[in-house]
């Protein structure tokens, strides 16, 4: 384990991914502790171009789009992690269970899988957010979850199928252990960092998948997201009015987050992975 | 029956089972609205309608509709029935339209948008990714990071962004729309000429990201590919560099099809919201608009067309992959 750490220490493209995202994260843990103010509070008129009081100016409420920023990220990354933990245990069941079991369970649930790879997990995310009256940033990011599974499931069961047969598993069904302990100690510390990969992608795409349902109209009540965010300066017309500090800043929060997320991935992949190493 | 017609008939079994499913994820989800669904959307459509015969009309026409008052299984069937016969319900937002009226003209706008679109991405992103693998050094060293942070906007950042530098700020293209709003649908070459003058941010936007997602597939697949036994034995026996780069593209370029397959869903999903920047008057945008009214009946319509075209292209996509790839073809002859 600390040998694997010290190997990904050396790896640019980890460190970089890893140092963004943790700023990223300290920036809006500490900023609200700083500045107390309530972020939906109208304290300007309506866009407001930045200057030395509002930093990224002010929205089309009057809206100190800066602190929104910084509560709309916080909120987007929680709904990713929740997200992307949760797709990533749906996944790790069903693909443990296809993989290990194999037989009738292993048919049921990898036609189950393939399925809803095919149906556009967008459109049943649209579906089932239309048919929710209240929608919380929890229940928005379950939702997420509950739709993007079957990539890991497929990937799980694949490693675990192949890992099925390897001797020191043989070993231990011969020995007498039972079928938990069989997983927990022989099938998932070799399939470990790919589920980890597997989380780093799936909060990328959950908070991705956020910003588009948001940006529909979808998105939770009662906060700030940066797909919210979005949605306000294309319903307020923020682009013709010139305001270009209403989406701008909260587009490039997105694309760093997601991108820092995809470093890190691609820095552990050429890590364990060394085959595709350049 | 010969190894194809069983692969083929296979497929098409999963795909209609996938079909049902899909549909009953569409049919069920808007019935789980808490409540009646007809008298909380009836209410909603009525709100400043003050005259009661009126409201009285639009509730009983969408009591009818939907069938609330039966049996889910019948209501079911009822849908099914008026789904063959292309009857998907009236819009709630621009009542009296029909939903199969809206979606009708608003087909053309999103095929003739995605369809080049995410074509043209897709081979230019595969091209360029298999070159940066073959010539590694600068050119993938600047190309690889920019895929990727290209990849992590989402669509319809970009399409914001790109709205905003070149049809706002430097005014090189219009702002929205499929074409100039005081013209008349027509043919004629200023109408055409002003469709493709629309047309272009929209479907560049479109282009661009696919590049990226798709760049960085192929760039993997061709890196893992170069590695692989065969190319050092090749090399070995002394054949031509470009020969064995066609052996490497031939075989990076397989998972590449199937990728197309599975993530083309993701793809029109985000182009989908790209209309809604440009105001594209497609699919995407139409969407947009019934959500923000509540337009139930045109909401689903929407999301089953998605739905029905996803599987479509995904079904052509691998019966084509069962002709091309040698090793499914292999495998149904094993099977024989």
């Amino acid at each position: 384990m600390t040998h694997s750490i010290g190997i990904l220490m050396k790896s640019p493209k980890f460190l970089i991914g890893s140092i963004t995202s943790l700023l990223m994260i300290l920036l809006v843990m500490i900023y609200p502790l700083i500045n107390t103010k309530d972020p939906l509070e109208m304290m300007a008129l309506a866009f407001q171009p930045p200057n030395s009081d509002l930093i990224l100016g002010s929205d089309n409420f009057g809206r100190d789009l800066f602190l929104e920023l910084i509560y709309g990220i916080r909120t987007s990354i929680m709904v990713g992690l929740v997200a992307g933990l949760c797709a990533t245990l749906i996944g790790l069941v069903i693909g443990l269970a296809c993989g290990y079991i194999g037989g009738f369970v292993d048919n049921i649930l990898t036609a189950l899988t393939n399925m809803f790879i095919v149906i556009p997990s967008f459109i049943v995310l649209i579906l089932i957010s239309v048919s929710l009256n209240s929608r919380s940033s929890f229940i928005v990011a379950l939702i997420i979850g509950l739709t993007s599974w079957p990539w890991t499931a497929r990937a799980v069961r694949a490693q675990t199928t192949s890992l099925r047969n390897r001797d020191h598993v043989n070993i231990a069904k011969i020995s007498g252990h039972s079928t938990p302990k069989i997983i927990l100690f022989e099938i998932l510390p070799y399939i470990a960092s790919y589920v980890v990969m597997a989380f780093i992608l799936q909060v990328a795409s959950g908070i991705l998948s956020e910003a588009s349902i948001s940006m529909l109209g979808l998105g939770p009540y009662n906060t700030i997201s940066l797909g919210i965010i979005m949605n306000w300066a294309l319903v307020f017309e923020a682009p013709v009015a010139g305001a270009w500090w209403a989406f701008i800043p909260a587009a490039f929060a997105i694309a760093i987050i997601t991108f820092s997320l995809y470093m890190i991935n691609t820095g552990m992949d050429e890590i364990f992975n060394p085959k595709i190493r350049s | 029956m010969n190894a194809y017609t069983k692969y083929f008939i296979r497929k098409s079994g999963w795909y209609l089972l996938t079909l049902l499913i899909a549909l009953i994820l569409n049919f069920m989800l808007p019935r789980l609205i808490e409540g009646n669904p007809v008298s909380t959307i009836a209410s909603q459509v009525s709100q400043g309608m003050t005259d009661s015969d009126s409201i009285k009309r639009v509730y009983d026409n969408f009591m009818k509709e939907f069938g609330v008052d039966k049996p889910l299984v019948v209501q079911f069937g009822i849908y099914l029935k008026n789904l063959v016969s292309g009857d998907l319900g009236t819009s709630f937002g621009l009542y009296p339209r029909k939903v199969s009226n809206i979606l009708a003209s608003a087909v053309p706008w999103t095929v003739g948008l995605q369809l080049p679109a995410i074509l043209v991405g897709w081979i230019l992103g595969n091209v360029l990714g298999a070159v940066a693998a073959y010539r590694k050094g600068v050119f993938d060293k600047v190309l690889f990071p920019v895929a990727l942070f290209v990849n992590s906007i989402p669509f319809f950042t970009l399409a914001i962004i790109m709205l905003y530098l070149l049809a706002i700020t430097f005014k090189w293209f219009p702002m929205g729309g499929g074409y100039d709003y005081q013209m008349v649908p027509h043919f004629s070459l200023d109408f055409i000429l002003s469709v493709i003058r629309h047309h272009t941010l929209p479907f560049l936007s479109i282009v661009l990201v696919t590049i990226g997602g798709q760049a960085i597939g192929m760039r993997e697949m061709s890196i893992y590919e170069l590695n692989s036994d065969y190319v050092l034995y090749s090399k070995l026996l002394g054949i031509r560099d470009s020969r064995v780069a066609r052996y490497v593209f031939k075989n990076a370029m397989l998972p590449q099809i199937t990728g197309l397959a599975l993530s083309i869903g993701t793809m029109v999903g985000g182009s989908l919201i790209c209309e809604i920047v440009f105001s594209y008057p497609g699919i995407g945008t139409w969407l947009f608009t019934a959500i923000r009214q509540l337009d139930y009946p045109l909401i689903s319509g929407c999301t089953l067309l998605i739905a029905l075209t996803v599987l479509l292209a995904n079904f052509t996509i691998e019966i084509i992959y069962g002709i091309v790839d040698p090793r499914i073809k292999a495998a149904q002859m094993e099977e024989n």
